[in-house]
């Protein structure tokens, strides 16, 4: 009993793999599988991207045929909707901030040589890349893929003889976000368990970077929606296969009776949104910590009101399980239960604005360095609170009523959840690179990258706000024939044409991303002058982290300016710097 | 583990937030999740049980009788989980390799309990859609009733007990990988073989053995990026899934056969 009660952190090094295959392909490495997770984001991101070009022609050539479909029917459209909202939730926006950056970065910045279980690691990201094959695969079957949303509300999602792309497309759907799950369950529990477990000597929790803080909190959270997830989709894929009725009703299609009877749609909007709604912040807190993380560095201070920080991020993960509700305020619920939701949810205003406050605090009276990291940082800062003020609006169950469903809703997430954790991965991207790749990216490609993807997203993104108020409905394809949207055609031209603008924006980034892997300026152990425990290490670290030895931390993450100190900052592996800081 | 490693790690990292290692809070985490998969799906059932204007009660003693055996069986498995965790601590590998297999017969007690209750429900009508037809079987009970009138009945049922039916086979193939690692491996492939021959194509099982077919690749994938040997700790982890597994049964039991007894 004894041995193994004292063994509490057994040794969690494995020594550095040989051959192409086991150092690239299936690695334990946590630093590989962050760079396989962010590739992988990368991959589906472009794709997500492309269809949603794909849909901006169609709403306002709705006549061209398009290259590879054709003609667009108002079934496919709705299959580029679909396809779109779940690569982009699933594959980019959970896949790319957590797995990607924070299996790379989450072991180093708390002085461990690896995570906490290597094996689950890389079973968490072939998981997940299988959960995308399968996923992709679903364009190609007979009938294409579905088109109930991403949300797959029942009973378009629960019958096989819903529209064409509800067969196998749907099944497929089904499965892939089933086996995505898994895989983040897995992810989850490790990052949690290597947060715990194997902080450095002298990591106390209170001196965690605030990125780690955000990717423990999303773990947690990942931890308990994703299981909830599953059990919906099972049941889904039984009401699909096995004639159930969880999610049915008595229905007919065509006029024909299914054979399903009894079931509940609002029980999957239910535990839809029991995970769909913590997914929210699973997308965006990782990015609100490289958020914090960036600003404090690059304003030369330290990050104003730490606890504050950690106590907003905690409660916002805490009442983001209380407010799924608010996506269903048109479904009948007693007003009175809308009530206790609508005042839940505006709730969550309060440790956003804490947060925005602390951000805006940190900036004031630095010394900024607009660096292309530094912009995307402030970048989301500004998409944070542009699309958070459209919440309030939505969270009222009398606004939403008329909002729901228009331009309006799109307009607000894509703002708060879509672009702005994009702009968090972006920022990380620019400023972790010479850390994972050795070299700098190219300063003047990422400036017009920013400015492109800046505008450009408020280009797009605003006017969606104005069509959603004058009543435009969002998900139908062709809204060029009804005479009473007539006068927003001119806006939604230009919505289009500022997409095609970023889009080509955004071709700059991955140019700019494999020019400088190969041919970037040669960068050093710490370019920012930064002071968390990844700088402290070789450029690119060495296969167990700090060659060696584990780092000792004597000091919080964020030291800059400090009195008396020899340098502007001082790192977390310096000698103690006192108590009075 | 030698002790001076061990006292290597004690020094340079922080105290665990939980005081225990590793693998143990990872299972807890795990626990964690699946109480919330578990907890969705009896949120499903309680939803379709209130929603539905009357709910049948048709389990007759026969059913309740062989559930309460199966119950039994599962809580003495938990007893003699119990006293291999306390072998392992010893240090007594044989009582602990002996008390892991009588708590896997006790599992796979459970699931051939199991299994033949629901072939029996389902010969007497109590079905699915897409189940196939049991051949040969004039099915005219209560229960083609309640699959007509409530379908939802058959639904849940099937789906909580399916679910758990899962999670004990896998926790059988589990122990039996703590239990005789490698060897087990081809015990769990001849297992899988006479389940699926032995089964007929029209049953549910027939199918469902191929859980274990996939149950063995994936715990040969493991030894093999795994080879490694499996300590006290190891089997004290596998007990605290196998104690959950034994708990939710406690849940769905009550719930779901008692609660839709015939006597009430």
């Amino acid at each position: 009993m004894a041995t193994h009660e004292f063994a509490a952190q057994e040794s969690h090094a494995h020594a550095a793999p040989q051959g192409f295959v086991r150092k690239w392909v299936f690695s334990l490495d946590h630093k590989v599988i962050g760079l396989q997770y962010y590739f992988l984001a990368l991959a589906a991101v472009f794709v997500g991207m492309f269809l949603s070009l794909l849909m901006r022609i169609h709403l306002i050539w709705p006549t061209l045929p398009l290259p590879l479909l054709g003609d667009i029917k108002p079934e496919t459209y709705l299959t580029l909707v679909t396809m779109h909202g779940t690569i982009m939730v699933f594959f980019v926006l959970t896949t790319a901030p957590q797995g990607g950056f924070g299996n790379y970065f989450l072991p180093i910045q708390i002085g461990a040589p690896d995570m906490a279980f290597p094996v689950l690691n890389m079973l968490s990201f072939w998981t997940t890349l299988l959960g995308f094959i399968v996923m992709i695969a679903a364009f190609f079957v007979a009938g294409g893929a579905p088109l109930h949303g991403w949300t797959g509300y029942a009973p378009l999602s629960a019958m096989q003889s819903t529209g064409p792309g509800e067969g196998l497309g749907a099944d497929l759907w089904i499965i892939s976000i089933a086996i995505f799950c898994i895989g983040a369950l897995m992810g989850a529990l490790n990052f949690i368990t290597t947060t715990l477990d194997m902080r450095a000597k002298g990591m106390t929790m209170m001196r965690l970077p605030l990125t780690v803080w955000a990717w423990f909190v999303t773990a947690i959270l990942g931890l308990l929606a994703f299981g909830v997830l599953l059990s919906a989709g099972i049941l889904l894929l039984m009401d699909r296969n096995l004639g159930t009725s969880f999610f049915v009703p008595l229905v007919t299609i065509n006029g024909q009776l299914t054979g399903h009877k009894g079931g509940s749609p609002l029980l999957w909007q239910h535990l839809f949104w029991f995970f769909g709604h913590p997914e929210v912040y699973i997308a965006i807190l990782p990015a609100m910590g490289m958020c914090s993380q960036l600003l404090s560095v690059f304003s030369r201070k330290p990050i104003f009101g730490y606890k504050a920080m950690v106590y907003a991020i905690l409660g916002i993960g805490f009442l983001g399980f209380m407010v799924w509700g608010h996506h269903m305020f048109m479904s009948g619920m007693s007003p009175y239960t809308a009530f206790a939701f609508s005042i839940m949810t505006m709730g969550i205003g309060v440790p956003s604005a804490i947060k925005t406050f602390n951000w805006l605090g940190t900036l004031m009276r630095g010394r900024i360095r607009f660096t292309s990291p530094m912009l995307f940082a402030i970048g989301f800062v500004s998409l944070f609170v542009s699309g958070g003020i459209s919440g309030p609006f939505l969270a009222q169950p009398v606004l939403d009523i008329q909002l729901h469903d228009t331009y309006f809703v799109p307009a607000h997430f894509h703002l708060i959840m879509g672009v702005a954790s994009i702009f968090g991965i972006f920022a990380a991207t620019y400023y972790w690179f010479p850390k994972m790749f050795g070299r700098m990216m190219n300063e003047s490609m990422a400036r017009w990258h920013f400015w492109f993807s800046f505008i450009g997203t408020y280009a797009i993104f605003m006017p969606m706000h104005y069509l959603g108020m004058a009543g435009m409905p969002r998900r139908y394809s062709q809204l060029t024939e009804v005479t009473y949207l007539h006068g927003l055609i001119p806006l939604q031209k230009f919505i289009t044409y500022a997409a095609f603008v970023t889009i080509a924006g955004q071709l700059i980034f991955l140019v700019n991303l494999f020019w400088s892997m190969f041919k970037g300026k040669q960068a050093s152990d710490n370019p920012w002058e930064a002071t968390t425990l990844e700088w402290t290490t070789a450029t690119p670290p060495p296969h167990d982290n700090f060659g060696g030895h584990t780092p000792v931390v004597h000091n919080g993450p964020y030291e800059y300016n400090v009195p008396g100190a020899p340098r502007d900052y001082v790192m977390q592996s310096d000698p103690e710097i006192g108590p009075a800081h | 583990m030698a002790d001076s490693a061990v006292h290597d790690i004690q020094s340079v990292y922080e105290p665990s937030l939980f005081g225990t290692y590793s693998k143990k809070i990872g299972m807890w985490l795990f626990l964690l999740s699946d109480s919330l998969t578990f907890g969705a799906l009896l949120y499903a059932y309680s939803y379709g049980r209130i929603s539905t204007e009357g709910w049948p009660t048709p389990f007759h003693s026969e059913s309740i009788v062989n559930a309460t055996i199966m119950t039994a069986f599962l809580l003495t498995s938990s007893l003699t989980m119990v006293l291999a965790v306390r072998a392992s601590v010893h240090g007594d590998a044989k009582g602990q390799r002996l008390w892991l297999l009588a708590t896997m017969l006790c599992g796979t007690g459970f699931i051939v309990l199991h299994g033949r209750e629901w072939s029996n429900l389902i010969a007497e009508g109590l079905t699915l859609p897409m189940f196939p037809k049991v051949p040969g079987r004039e099915a005219a009970s209560e229960f083609v009733n309640v699959s007509k009138t409530v379908p939802q009945f058959g639904a849940t049922f099937f789906g909580l007990t399916g679910m758990h039916m899962l999670h004990v086979t896998l926790g059988v193939i589990y122990l039996g990988v703590v239990a005789l690692r490698r060897k087990f491996i081809p015990i769990l492939l001849v297992l899988w073989l006479v389940a699926w021959l032995a089964t007929p194509a029209y049953s549910p099982f027939h199918y469902g053995a191929h859980v274990l077919l996939i149950g063995a690749i994936v715990c040969s994938i493991i030894l093999w990026l795994k080879p490694k040997l499996y300590d006290s700790s190891d089997v004290e982890v596998a007990g605290l899934y196998w104690h959950f597994v034994d708990l939710v049964w406690m849940f769905i039991f009550p719930l779901v056969y008692l609660m839709s007894a015939k006597i009430l």
